[in-house]
């Protein structure tokens, strides 16, 4: 299959179909943030992406066969080396008898919200959460170095480069009345998910999708003026150094990093605003990088266009 | 009262699927694509309305109603737009909508006659 | 009357119905926006399948991602028609 585009689509409706299943295994936070991630902000950079290559691949001459061997005798491996684990969702399973039932049945007293995926995700186990932000943030970094753009020509190019889609009237009506109820949502769900699915991925993910719906519609030169580049880029940044600050808080104030216990005069208030803290930070990052990989990109395509 | 509000909701499911099928038949059938979107977006709209109308009823005061009104807010508003630009922009690439006078000259010459 | 589970699942049935037909029309589209108008209405369809599910299973928590889904669907929609109208030459065309 050598369409870019159709593999792109395919790859959306990929994650779609993943999410399906992930609902249909109980697990809605997941769920959430492969809809939205996978499906949504995916599809959204690879076509940003696609304009700026050819749009069909062009046919290799290599042909790896023997690297597809060795994929294949180590899968075969692998599978035969799981086949002697405990059946799916077993209930006397090793990983079910230690860590899984004290989590599910001390959460409540220890860090009291409802959502155990958060509590999980953000106390129990936020030294992980620590590192998928870096995760996050390197890959912006990455995306950063690799596509730099000149001062000169986002200056020159702020005054000259007209909206892509000018001419349709509706739709920028439309979509400028439902910003606002899109970046409410996302807010919504970054500090909801303490109680439903929800967390700071997912809102992330949701925020960076309205402004790109934005940007879109009106044009990067537009949405310069509210959303400056420069200040995106250093919000990157921020989100992870509010989450490892936190760590740092706790150690100042006598407990271990990440231990939120020692926030506030009780421990369960301490993980409440630490969890609140933390979520925050991962939800400014992960807004942050998608936000400015769009704006990469499309500061390319303007370059492109304008031949500097 | 409940009874009452059972019944208006499964009235307006069902009529909402059935708008929902016919949608679908419209997208399988018609012969060109304008006609096809015509079909998609009305009854989209239309089917969306009742569906999530009747859930609304089964639902109760509280945060699961004011999601149901977000989520046809937003269906309504979206998917007509979305269709709208669809169309646009098969328009402006060159889609010709398909006429009468494409398959049949006769019928319009006998019918010119006064 | 008890409707009860019944009341959700024959929405639920005739909207899966609905969806395999949008599918299918999106395989067989003789063109480009054929495909990408099956792909909203299987969006849209897959947002009331969701809510309707929503209710037969008792837990109104799958209302969320209804919400986003149908937030992704519009704006793929979007993307995907300023990827098709507007390449970079058409554009450039356009301005001079």
């Amino acid at each position: 299959m050598s369409d870019l585009f159709a593999v792109v689509m395919l790859s959306g409706i990929y994650s779609l179909l993943s999410a399906s299943l992930f609902l249909d295994l109980d697990a809605v936070d997941v769920a959430f943030t492969e809809a939205s991630v996978g499906a949504g902000i995916s599809t959204l950079l690879f076509l940003a992406t696609l304009k700026l290559v050819p749009r069909y691949e062009k046919k290799s001459r290599y042909k790896p066969t023997l690297a597809l061997g060795v994929v294949i005798a180590t899968g075969a491996l692998l599978i035969y080396g799981t086949l002697d684990m405990p059946h799916f969702g077993e209930a006397d399973a090793p990983v079910h008898q230690h860590v899984a039932p004290r989590y599910l049945n001390d959460s409540m007293n220890e860090v009291g919200i409802p959502n155990v995926v958060t509590s999980i995700l953000a106390s129990y186990r936020g030294y992980d959460t620590l590192g998928e932000t870096l995760v996050i943030f390197t890959a912006g970094i990455g995306v950063l170095s690799l596509l730099m753009v000149s001062r000169r020509t986002k200056e020159k190019a702020l005054q000259k480069v007209p909206a892509d889609m000018q001419n349709q009237i509706i739709l920028r009506v439309v979509a400028k009345m439902m910003l606002p109820l899109i970046l409410i949502f996302a807010l919504y769900v970054q500090f909801h998910g303490d109680y439903g699915p929800g967390g700071g991925f997912q809102a992330g993910v949701i925020f960076a999708a309205g402004i790109i719906l934005y940007t879109m519609l009106f044009g990067l030169s537009l949405t310069q003026k509210v959303i400056k580049t420069e200040v995106v880029e250093r919000l990157t940044a921020f989100g992870v150094l509010l989450y490892a600050g936190v760590g740092i808080a706790c150690m100042l104030l006598g407990g271990n990093f990440l231990d939120y216990n020692v926030l506030r005069h009780d421990p369960v208030h301490g993980q409440h605003l630490g969890i609140l803290l933390v979520e925050l930070g991962v939800g400014i990052t992960v807004a942050a990088v998608m936000i400015t990989l769009f704006f990469k990109f499309t500061w390319r395509t303007v370059k492109h266009k304008y031949n500097q | 009262m409940e009874l009452l509000l059972d019944i208006v909701s499964w009235i307006l499911l069902i009529s909402g699927s059935f708008f929902a099928l016919t949608g679908a038949l419209g997208l399988l059938r018609f012969p060109d694509f304008f006609t096809r979107t015509h079909a998609a977006s009305v009854t989209d709209t239309a089917g969306a309305g009742l569906i999530l109308t009747g859930l609304m009823l089964q639902a109760g005061w509280g945060l699961v109603l004011a999601k149901l009104l977000l989520i046809l807010l937003f269906s309504l508003l979206a998917s007509t737009t979305a269709c709208h630009a669809m169309a646009k922009a098969a328009l402006k690439s060159g889609l010709k909508p398909q006429t009468v006078n494409d398959n049949s000259n006769s019928e319009k010459e006998t019918s010119s006659k006064p | 009357m008890q409707g009860g589970a019944l009341m959700y699942i024959i929405p639920a049935v005739i909207l899966l119905i609905v969806m395999g037909i949008a599918l299918f029309r999106a395989f067989m589209g003789p063109t480009l926006y054929d495909r990408i108008l099956a792909v909203n209405t299987f969006g849209t369809k897959t947002v009331l399948f969701i809510a309707v599910i929503d209710f037969l299973s008792g837990r109104a928590a799958f209302l969320d991602i209804a919400i986003v889904y149908a937030l992704i669907n519009f704006i793929s929609v979007i993307g995907i028609l300023r990827f098709f109208e507007y390449s970079s030459k058409t554009a450039l065309e356009e301005e001079n």
